[in-house]
């Protein structure tokens, strides 16, 4: 899409260099970091609406919707970001994130949960050796006011504590007022702290609302480190919808083509249903393509969504619903 | 990876009569003549239906009924007249899946597009038209308009029952009666729509249906009772019909090829830009008259263009018309297959470089994947003739002034598309540019309130919005 060797990415030799060090001659300055962003082609907002509506009329039946449940399953970071959170109900959701049906052991396990700091202690010793992974907002979520040194130690202590995936949150703030810089230099900052743990950086992109910043902030996050970007806190409205997760998964595409670094992508808030799960797998298939089609690459942060999957899965297998009763609430 | 499952559109919805006759003064008649021909489903090749050849005295008959019904249809109000119009759009409204599975089949594309695009665009041109059936001293054309009395009109197979809306709802709502030929290999929804009449309890004689070919069409033109030709078809066919008609009383407008320029600037959206050419050249198997059959990209950024945009075709899926999930249909028939083929050599013949996405194709039916000629000059024949199918030529530009240059060296003047981020280009670029409609950003957009039509070889007169409603008015 755009070529970065002006910006020093690539080296004169064609090599394309996935460390921080030629990363950080693009955001050598604050301009040379909007020259490149503002670079970047434009979102028509109509087409990219028209694009993902289009995906949406997808009919996934039979085999294909059988297979896509499991993958919606094995893709969710199962979630809880309350101020009335505690030890029980972090241990009762890391429960239904190993067995997400305690009836049928054939449903595999979601990929993560998603907790706040000072949870992921005991998430971490819930999960065991279960293979989920544990997830931490951290850097003064939802909202990101506030200094970068309480950020890094926020995300310190949770990478500590053994979260192995840190969700952070992007200064709006300053995006929005143009100091690209300072958002560049927050997300490496955070992802210095995660050390050996995944970053995911949250655009929140409700509060972005033109696609060009979408697109823009997507750029940024990348070049500035992020292994993923994702699209809410789940505190705004709207939080994920089609036509952003499209521009997203476009960005990651081009940066792989552009950077070779692949970087995952994660829709989160408002996915409820086993329908929009599947528009979702349809849209990164055909955009970003089949290699993206992993829980490594690709993720939904939900909380109800696990239920209706799973009702959705038992219909496949029995050919009858069951009522909300029978899946457990945690 | 993953897979999508079949997922088929039930047929079990349409009902198809092993044979036809003709729709006349509101009853099914049989044929005077005895020419019978069968319309098959391009998909798989299997005959759908056995459809009558109206002969001359058949089209003599129905276009005597119409002359009869014009007597009571003309001088109805036009309040009266808009309640049958209305009652049409909502039974096709109520029809609409079976109608959009019976076309798929008769003509062959994806169910998407029938579902999606052109059963609610007939329903919203029923609709728009029946509006205007008692607003008609206020659309501009003086104070009591007075409709022109029969219309004789032949339409392609392209779009069978979108282009049967264009031309039947201004038609009756300006208060003509009309004989209405569809192209022999899709008469199926003009037949299902003259069920549609019958249950409107449209006055019989208004709407009359002959099937047939060229020489049908011909007899239409030429019945010396006709008081409006409307033609939608190729330039060859539009010749002759203007040459048939030359010297009579008869009017007559023509929406005929077209080989339009889609511009694409530096500055362009570019993921949807491929999008739109996607749109533009694939939609409907290329069998569109305004289809962007010639991409002209801006030199600088057409490698990249054109990497993303083959990106784009790997992932189409071409087959079952009635798969939910299928992008590119079957060709209408074995000779427009002929004639892509044809032309498609001559592209390589003539230097062009081309390109196809590994596609597979089905064994039995009529297909042609989803092609991209790049290295093409304004003098190829892909540059400058129809093709009518899904096959792109892609030349490139360095000025908008170039652009506007290339876009223009055409015979025909149907439809453009420009793309770019830039209002003011944007704007320049739309005053010069020697075509119908222009899409800004987008293309092969259809709205009943905008109208559509050519310049030059393209053809003359406007179908949709309130220009459409001339070619129907006594003026």
């Amino acid at each position: 899409m755009v070529s970065l060797e002006s910006f020093g990415l690539v080296g004169d030799a064609g090599a394309v260099s996935t460390t921080t060090t030629p990363l950080a001659e693009v955001a050598a300055s604050n301009s040379t970091l909007r020259a490149f962003l503002h670079g970047l082609p434009g979102v028509d907002r109509v087409g990219a609406d028209a694009r993902a509506a289009m995906l949406g009329t997808r009919s996934i039946k039979t085999t294909s919707k059988k297979q896509a449940i499991d993958l919606a399953i094995r893709m969710v970071d199962l979630t809880t970001l309350e101020g009335a959170d505690t030890p029980g109900k972090v241990k009762a959701m890391c429960a239904k994130a190993i067995h997400p049906d305690p009836t049928d052991l054939s449903v595999p396990s979601v990929a993560a949960v998603c907790v706040y700091p000072d949870l992921v202690a005991t998430a971490v010793q819930a999960l065991g050796g279960s293979g989920v992974k544990v997830a931490s907002v951290a850097t003064a979520f939802p909202s990101g006011r506030s200094s970068l040194e309480v950020k890094v130690a926020d995300t310190a202590l949770a990478v500590a504590d053994g979260a192995s995936e840190i969700d952070m949150v992007i200064d709006r703030g300053a995006f929005l007022s143009g100091d690209y810089l300072k958002v560049f230099e927050q997300i490496a900052a955070v992802k210095a702290a995660c050390g050996s743990a995944h970053l995911k950086v949250i655009l929140e992109t409700g509060e972005l609302s033109t696609y060009d910043n979408v697109r823009r902030a997507s750029w940024l996050a990348m070049i500035a480190g992020a292994d993923f970007i994702k699209t809410s806190t789940g505190k705004v409205s709207p939080a994920a919808t089609l036509p952003v997760t499209l521009v997203m998964l476009e960005a990651v595409r081009d940066f792989l083509r552009t950077a070779g670094r692949k970087v995952g992508v994660k829709p989160a808030g408002g996915i409820r249903t086993t329908k929009d799960a599947i528009k979702y797998l349809v849209l990164v298939n055909e955009t970003a393509g089949p290699d993206w089609i992993d829980p490594d690459w690709f993720r939904l942060g939900a909380s109800s969504l696990v239920n209706d999957l799973l009702m959705q899965r038992q219909k496949m297998a029995t050919g009858r619903y069951a009522g909300p009763d029978y899946f457990t609430l945690d | 990876m993953f897979e999508y499952a079949p997922a088929p559109e039930s047929r079990a919805i349409v009902d198809i009569k092993p044979s036809y006759g003709l729709f006349i003064n509101g009853e099914w008649v049989e044929p005077l003549g005895e020419g019978r021909e069968k319309t098959v489903n391009p998909a798989s090749e299997e005959v759908l239906a056995e459809i009558a050849v109206a002969s001359e005295a058949d089209v003599d008959r129905a276009v005597q009924a119409a002359r009869k019904a014009f007597t009571g249809w003309s001088a109805m109000p036009g309040s009266e007249r808009a309640k049958y119009i209305f009652r049409i759009a909502r039974i096709i409204q109520e029809r609409a899946r079976e109608l959009a599975v019976l076309e798929s089949l008769d003509n062959g594309k994806p169910i998407r597009e029938s579902r999606d695009v052109d059963l609610p665009l007939v329903a919203a041109h029923f609709f728009y038209y029946a509006g205007w059936a008692d607003k008609l001293s206020y659309a501009g054309f003086g104070p009591s308009p007075q409709p022109l009395g029969v219309a004789g009109q032949i339409i392609p197979w392209n779009f069978p029952l979108l282009m049967l809306a264009w031309k039947i709802a201004p038609a009756l709502a300006c208060g003509n009666t009309v004989v209405l030929k569809p192209a022999e290999t899709t008469p199926l929804t003009a037949l299902a729509f003259a069920e549609i009449c019958r249950q409107a309890d449209l006055p019989p004689g208004v709407v009359n249906i002959v099937t047939g070919a060229g020489e049908t069409g011909g007899a239409l033109v030429r019945h010396p009772d006709v008081d409006k030709v409307a033609f939608t078809g190729s330039t060859e066919v539009g010749r002759l019909i203007a040459r048939s008609v030359a010297g009579s009383r008869k009017k007559v407008t023509l929406e005929l090829g077209g080989k339009a320029a889609n511009i694409v600037f530096e500055d362009a959206a570019l993921d949807q830009a491929v999008e739109g050419i996607v749109n533009g050249i694939f939609f409907n198997q290329g069998h569109v008259c305004c289809a962007g059959s010639r991409l002209l990209v801006q030199e600088s950024v057409a490698d990249e263009l054109l990497e993303a945009l083959k990106r784009r075709l790997s992932t189409l899926r071409l087959g079952d018309p009635l798969d939910k999930n299928t992008d590119i249909g079957a060709i209408n028939s074995a000779a427009q297959l002929a004639k892509i083929r044809e032309l498609s050599e001559a592209g390589e013949a003539e230097g062009a470089e081309r390109w196809s996405p590994a596609c597979p194709i089905p064994d039995k039916g009529f297909w042609f994947p989803p092609t991209i000629f790049t290295g093409v000059a304004q003098s190829h024949r892909i540059a400058r003739e129809e093709i009518f199918g899904p096959v792109l030529s892609v030349l490139t530009f360095r000025t908008p002034a170039e652009a506007i240059e290339k876009a223009n060296n055409t015979p025909y003047g149907l439809s453009a598309g420009v793309w770019t981020e830039k209002g003011s280009l944007m704007l320049w670029m739309a005053s010069r540019l020697r075509a119908g409609v222009v899409w800004s950003n987008t293309f092969n957009k259809f709205d009943p309130t905008s109208p559509f039509g050519g310049y030059k070889e393209s053809g003359y007169g406007r179908e949709g919005g309130r220009h459409g409603l001339e070619a129907y008015l006594a003026l």
